[in-house]
């Protein structure tokens, strides 16, 4: 009982831990049809900066909340600025650019901060499930995940900004047609889905060792996860975390956590035989 | 066309001369460090055949190369002797390729997900064999050793007597020779039937389903191929190292193949051979001196490449400066022509 409960809670934090190292992939993917292979370094740029904040003082929650996604997102913005915007339409170039970028920032943190890993403690305790003491910073990431959906699905839903959104991602030509500018419209989504990289890493460091190649350990999940999501934002990303997330889980008990990894991957790969577009390539086809 | 085939002789003509001059000219540190970068090369070519030509977005070609090189090195291990090896780290990454592929191809997902799919597969076997360390984890005599690696692979010997391991510059000779066979092999596959429908369905994958091919079955063949080559590259890179850890199913690995590919050209097969070698060089060259990093010239080359010669070097020269150049000259000539008229 006591077992059950623990790997409950383990696949409830698995559950938020996918949908917050995907959301800001989701929202580049759904919306541009670009994979952003730089989301693991955004991601660690977001690490990076909790660390570094907190040592000089600042409050461990407005570092993890505000100036993670913050800094993240400046970047993404003059990445966007300086390179992305030259290569829409490019698919394969997009992706390769955001490659050699993903490298460039592992280089540039190497250079800067060094190689060893940075560690960080989580400002909640630990609470216990009978025998087994968890830590609290699991519900941290559940929480965060939640906000982090509702957020996106509400502006997207109900808010004018997200009514263009949707309609340049439906249709730009048409939505640039009626006074909408997608280069901006493009702009912002790529900002935000790395301030919600940044989101990740930061919410991320105190449970993982922030170092330069930390993204690698979270990029393999975040791309299985929005393989097996498809094109919605929202409900993909929802939907395959819950789907992955158990299986990763049971395996890594029943295993080793690589293995867990090994079979979220067959799974993905046996779901995209089936659904070459993801789940809401298929089903839930109008969500968001 | 003919221009074409005279480079490729060129090409051959070229290497055979590398082949037999390197030892006799340079000394053997040099021979060695040569060697290394030649089994790049190999790999390198797989780089460039599946995705310049098969059109495929192979991300994770290092997933193909770590294979090979883990295959061999663990049959080496168990069989005492290396040439059964070399055949099982070939046939493994291409069985390997074979149900990667059958599940991306034959769900006919997109380029996109080709990629990404790829490289988290290569991630996921980085993470796999990184976790190998303990005793649990042996394939007969040959314990896989996690991130640690396998330390003295037993290298290349002369096939049947395992006693005559093979010395350095023979070893180059092995290695040069495989760079070159690879270059012959996969030419004649481009010049076959074979070849030419796989260059078709690059340029239009429905065009070439209405006439009647099965694309993804030729898609399928080529990315078997592809694998194969990679894993002769990876039985090469651990002969030359006689030791393999997991770092060579790093993501930076994938990055190098893609990166000298771009860089060289893509489209074609020596773009990748020769920028396998510059670049190589040139990262060496970074590495023994510390401020800066070789990821972060890897990642500034990819970038400036994408945007500012997303070709690559040898189709820039080959399809722009040479025909600029010519129609240069051809135009002055027949404006004389014509102030003579």
């Amino acid at each position: 009982m006591e077992l059950t409960g623990l790997l409950a809670y383990n696949i409830l934090v698995g559950i938020g831990t996918l949908v917050l190292i995907t959301i800001g992939l989701g929202v580049i993917f759904g919306m541009m049809k670009i994979i952003n292979l730089a989301h693991g370094e955004f991601m660690m740029i977001g690490a990076y900066t909790v660390v570094l904040a907190t040592g000089a003082g600042v409050n461990i929650w407005i570092s993890m909340f505000l100036l993670a996604p913050l800094v993240s997102g400046l970047l993404g913005l003059i990445t966007e600025r300086l390179l992305m915007r030259h290569l829409y339409g490019r698919m394969i170039d997009t992706m390769l650019a955001t490659w050699g970028l993903s490298l460039l920032i592992i280089g540039a943190i190497t250079v800067i901060f060094g190689n060893q890993t940075r560690g960080i403690s989580s400002p909640v305790g630990n609470m216990s499930i009978g025998r087994f003491d968890v830590g609290l910073h699991g519900m941290v990431i559940v929480l965060t995940a939640i906000g982090a959906l509702a957020a996106v699905a509400c502006v997207l839903k109900f808010t004018k900004l997200g009514l263009i959104v949707r309609a340049t991602m439906q249709n730009s030509a048409m939505a640039s047609a009626l006074g909408v500018a997608p280069k901006r419209v493009y702009m912002g989504t790529f900002a935000t889905g790395t301030a919600l990289a940044g989101l990740a890493g930061g919410v991320l460091a105190p449970i993982s060792g922030v170092a330069p190649t930390m993204g690698a350990a979270y990029i393999a999940k975040a791309f299985i996860t929005v393989l097996g999501g498809g094109p919605a934002i929202v409900t993909g990303t929802g939907l395959a975390s819950t789907l992955f997330s158990p299986i990763n889980e049971i395996v890594s008990f029943k295993a080793t956590p690589i293995i867990g990894e090994v079979a979220m991957l067959v799974a993905a790969i046996i779901i995209v035989r089936l659904l070459p577009q993801g789940i809401t390539g298929r089903f839930f086809r109008r969500s968001l | 066309m003919t221009s074409k085939r005279t480079g490729f002789y060129a090409a051959v003509v070229a290497g055979i001369v590398a082949l037999v001059a390197v030892p006799q000219t340079m000394d053997m540190f040099t021979v060695m460090q040569l060697t290394g970068f030649v089994a790049m090369a190999v790999f390198a070519l797989s780089q460039g055949f599946v995705w310049g030509f098969a059109g495929i977005m192979s991300f994770g070609q290092a997933a193909f190369l770590g294979l090979g090189a883990y295959s061999y090195a663990v049959a080496a291990i168990n069989f005492g002797e290396s040439t059964p090896a070399m055949a099982v780290g070939i046939l493994v990454p291409v069985i390997f390729a074979g149900l990667l592929g059958y599940f991306m191809f034959y769900g006919r997902i997109s380029d996109a997900y080709v990629g990404v799919i790829t490289m988290t597969t290569s991630i996921i076997l980085f993470n796999l064999i990184n976790s190998t360390s303990g005793d649990a984890y042996r394939v007969g005599e040959a314990a896989l050793g996690g991130f640690n690696g396998i330390p003295s692979v037993p290298t290349l010997n002369i096939p049947g007597d395992p006693e005559a391991v093979l010395d350095p510059n023979q070893l180059w000779y092995v290695t040069m020779g495989c760079l070159i066979l690879c270059y012959i092999a996969l030419h004649a596959v481009l010049r076959s039937r074979f070849g030419a429908v796989t260059v078709a369905i690059r340029e239009n994958e429905t065009r070439v389903t209405l006439l009647g091919y099965d694309a993804r079955f030729y898609k399928l063949v080529a990315f078997m191929f592809s694998a194969a080559v990679a894993g002769l590259a990876g039985c090469l890179y651990t002969n030359w190292g006689a030791y393999i850890s997991p770092t060579i199913f790093a993501l930076a690995i994938s990055a190098q193949a893609i990166i000298f590919v771009l860089v060289g050209g893509l489209g074609t097969l020596i773009g990748p051979i020769l920028g396998a070698f510059v670049l190589q060089w040139l990262m060496s060259s970074v590495g023994q001196q510390s401020v800066l990093d070789a990821n972060l010239v890897m990642g500034a080359v990819l970038i400036v490449f994408v945007l500012l010669v997303p070709k690559g070097v040898v189709p820039l020269i080959r399809d722009t400066l040479w025909p600029m150049l010519q129609h240069r000259f051809g135009a002055r000539s027949s404006l004389e022509k014509e102030a003579h008229e």
